[in-house]
């Protein structure tokens, strides 16, 4: 006999935090999969537009910024792990510098879009264009403030090694906006350009 | 190994004067009290649902009817499939997981007891906004598919399709975090001993369920947010008259959604099915292997089959070749599960209670509209028989007949357990039958209506031969299946009062949920039974016929 309550995780590695954001995030891969096919599938219609208002080796380099704050992440993670808490915010706070500098970019190509008279009801491709890289933004600035909220407990002091699976889900979900963006900018600045 | 009695007598139904009152309904976070919020509210827009399916029924009555301007037709069976799928089959499936995942798998609650609370209210919030279009004066009227470019502003200039949107998502929100949470409980919250191949199939079909439910609302939500970016914002999706929209990409998201939908409101009375038919067989399931095994199939070949429900859009041949195979294909798996019921039931000692009555109709009927399914999924036949009577007949029957009736088998199997009173069956037998008579009367005729053209989503029809009396004969039977449904209402409410004590496990089922009180405590279990099959309480009681022993047992003989 057992009593009901130990079959509370019992087992060695995932816990519910992980296995449920894990869940999540292959629900919200199908969001974007619609966005991005729905873009593949309307480019027939955009013309010469995206060639000639996206600025591609720009938005590359702040690419770079996103795609390296997986990397910081891991280190803050890492940090996390080996209960080095100071030099955990240091990551935590690089991270988030890292995406605010790749939404600054976003906020730069989207008012030089609306400057040229491009906006969200200017044609197809402004329509598909600002609801896909828009829905990512959305998701970079949620994953900020979830980061700013860990950062802040950090600095409050109240975020300790019972907290480790707060900072494994965050961080999943901060590599997936990361991913998410490779296929974005693969589809929207060097496939349908 | 006995084992011990749980409490002396049954507790009563979840206490309403604890906390705040009748106010602590609202601040649950208790699953089996979600689990019983969402089927009450389910039941509600059932209620809604069949109001306007009776209203569609007057007016088909005979030809030329006058009960309901066109306007008012299109907008009620708008709102009857919207009502019926999304605030009706759905919920009422999750709201009996909500309930009945975590004892099935020994667990104390569901793994986010507060998400599974904000899914709930979230969604309640969506069928009020869905409704709220009513102090508009208009109701959404571009059908539950909303085909682009009717349901644009330029055609549906009035806010009703607006509210439809924001309903939808916000309904599609609250399933979504029922599903992860749901997933997370059955993955990291089984009893000891519970492998995969152990859990009951009920929890295997919602499993597959939630994970079609993740799979099919976010393409859903996506499409319907780009759907209200052009009638609010002026943008360009499906707009095909202005700069290169496409309306057929509205109905490929909607079919990649919408397909799959249909196995999300077919797998959970699968599950059912599963859990009544042997119990009352007295039989392990044949071939439990398959069951689940095809569920999975079914999961994966849904999300494969979407175009067969655009044959008449005209896209190449090869694509509506391929998607017909796949159509048919779907078939097989599905009819695999039918074999496993039929067989589980072949020399089975049958208990004909009114579940078995449920479920035993439920197959046939589902049979039939698998059969018409099969034949939909042949281009021709489509292109023949597409947007007539013969689509209505056919969905019914898989979603009435099917569903609905699966459903009304569990409903009839564990009310004992959520209120620790038996259903009465006299009642019972009436609700059966009525329903039975009712509903194929309704249903079966329209298929020949539709074989005869009648056109579906049309407001009325001019007196040709037969259609005035095979109408009539459909709303003679609509009216007796409403007859049915208050029945079944009134034996709710009355066994719910007077119903006879259930005790833990009336059935003598073999499921963890019978192994605690009728109902359970708020905690669940005080002891479970050590789980070496599939059937751990049978095991328990019947230690000489135990599953786990079976091997060893014949290695003696």
């Amino acid at each position: 006999m057992t009593t009901a309550n130990s079959s509370a995780q019992t087992g060695p590695t995932m816990n519910r935090h992980k296995v449920g954001m894990l869940f999540f995030i292959s629900s919200e891969i199908f969001f974007f999969l619609t966005l991005l096919s729905s873009y593949a599938y309307l480019s027939g219609a955009f013309g010469n537009l995206p060639h000639q208002s996206l600025a591609v080796p720009r938005t590359f380099v702040f690419s770079l910024f996103l795609f390296s704050s997986s990397l910081t992440i891991w280190f803050a993670e890492r940090a996390f792990h080996r209960h080095r808490y100071g030099a955990f915010r240091w990551w935590m706070l690089a991270t988030m510098l890292l995406g605010l500098i790749f939404l600054s970019g976003q906020a730069i190509e989207y008012t030089e879009l609306i400057r040229t008279g491009i906006t969200l009801n200017y044609d197809v491709f402004s329509s598909a264009f600002f609801t896909l890289t828009g829905f990512h933004g959305l998701h970079v600035i949620t994953g900020l403030v979830m980061l700013g909220s860990l950062t802040g407990l950090s600095f409050a002091g109240k975020l300790g090694p019972e907290n480790e699976s707060a900072v494994a889900t965050i961080s999943y979900y901060w590599h997936f906006v990361d991913a998410v963006w490779v296929a974005v900018f693969t589809v929207a600045y060097l496939i349908f350009i | 190994m006995r084992q011990e009695p749980i409490a002396p007598h049954a507790l009563p139904f979840p206490p309403l004067t604890r906390g705040w009152g009748w106010l602590a309904w609202f601040s649950t976070t208790d699953h089996k009290k979600i689990g019983i919020l969402y089927m009450v509210t389910s039941l509600f827009f059932f209620g809604v649902g069949g109001i306007e399916a009776l209203l569609i029924r007057i007016q088909l009555a005979a030809p030329d009817g006058k009960v309901l301007t066109p306007q008012e037709y299109d907008a009620i069976f708008t709102m009857h499939g919207t009502t019926m799928i999304f605030l009706v089959v759905m919920p009422i499936f999750i709201g009996l997981a909500n309930y009945l995942v975590p004892l099935m798998i020994g667990a104390r609650d569901v793994a986010f007891p507060r998400l599974n609370a904000l899914g709930y209210w979230v969604f309640v919030l969506g069928g009020i906004v869905l409704y709220l279009a009513l102090f508009t004066g208009s109701l959404a009227n571009a059908g539950w598919f909303s085909y682009a470019p009717l349901s644009e502003a330029a055609y549906s200039s009035r806010p009703g399709v607006d509210y439809w949107i924001v309903g939808l998502i916000e309904t599609g929100v609250g399933t979504i975090a029922a599903a992860v949470n749901l997933l997370a409980t059955i993955v990291r919250y089984r009893a000891p001993g519970m492998t995969w191949r152990r859990m009951p199939l009920f929890v295997w079909m919602m499993m597959i369920t939630s994970l079609i439910i993740l799979y099919a609302l976010t393409p859903l939500n996506a499409g319907l947010i780009m759907l209200l970016g052009d009638r609010l914002l002026h943008m360009h999706f499906f707009r095909a008259n202005v700069s290169g929209g496409s309306a057929i990409l509205w109905q490929h998201i909607f079919w990649f959604f919408g397909h799959p939908e249909v196995y999300i409101m077919a797998l959970p009375a699968f599950g059912i099915m599963s859990e009544v038919v042997p119990v009352f067989s007295r039989k392990p399931i044949f071939g439990y292997t398959f069951v689940a095994g095809s569920g999975i199939a079914i999961g994966l070949l849904s999300f494969a089959v979407w175009v067969h429900h655009m044959f008449a859009v005209g896209l190449s041949t090869p694509m509506n070749a391929a998607f017909s195979a796949a159509s048919m294909l779907i078939a097989v798996p599905t009819g695999v599960k039918i074999f496993n019921w039929s067989t589980t039931m072949f020399r089975g000692r049958l208990r004909m209670t009114s579940s078995m009555y449920f479920a035993a109709a439920m197959i046939i009927q589902f049979v039939i509209g698998g059969i018409t399914g099969v034949m939909f999924a042949s281009v021709p036949i489509d292109w023949q028989l597409t947007d007539s009577y013969f689509v209505v007949a056919h969905m019914h029957y898989v979603l009435f007949g099917g569903s609905m009736f699966g459903l009304w088998a569990g409903v009839y199997y564990w009310f004992p357990k959520i209120t620790g009173r038996m259903m009465s069956e006299r009642l019972g037998r009436w609700h059966f039958w009525l329903a039975v008579i009712g509903f194929n009367m309704t249903f079966f005729v329209q298929h020949i209506l539709g074989l005869l053209g009648m056109p579906r989503r049309v407001y009325t029809y001019p007196g040709l031969p037969d259609y005035a009396a095979l109408n009539l004969i459909s709303t003679i039977g609509a009216f007796i299946l409403g007859i049915a449904v208050l029945l079944f209402l009134w034996n709710l409410v009355s066994s719910f009062r007077h119903g006879e004590e259930a005790g833990d496990n009336p059935w003598d089922a073999w499921t963890l949920e019978w192994a605690t009180t009728s109902p359970p405590p708020e905690h669940n279990f005080e002891k479970l039974p050590p789980v070496r099959s599939a059937r751990p309480l049978f095991d328990l009681n019947h230690p000489e016929y135990a599953d786990h022993a079976r091997s060893s047992r014949e290695a003696k003989a």
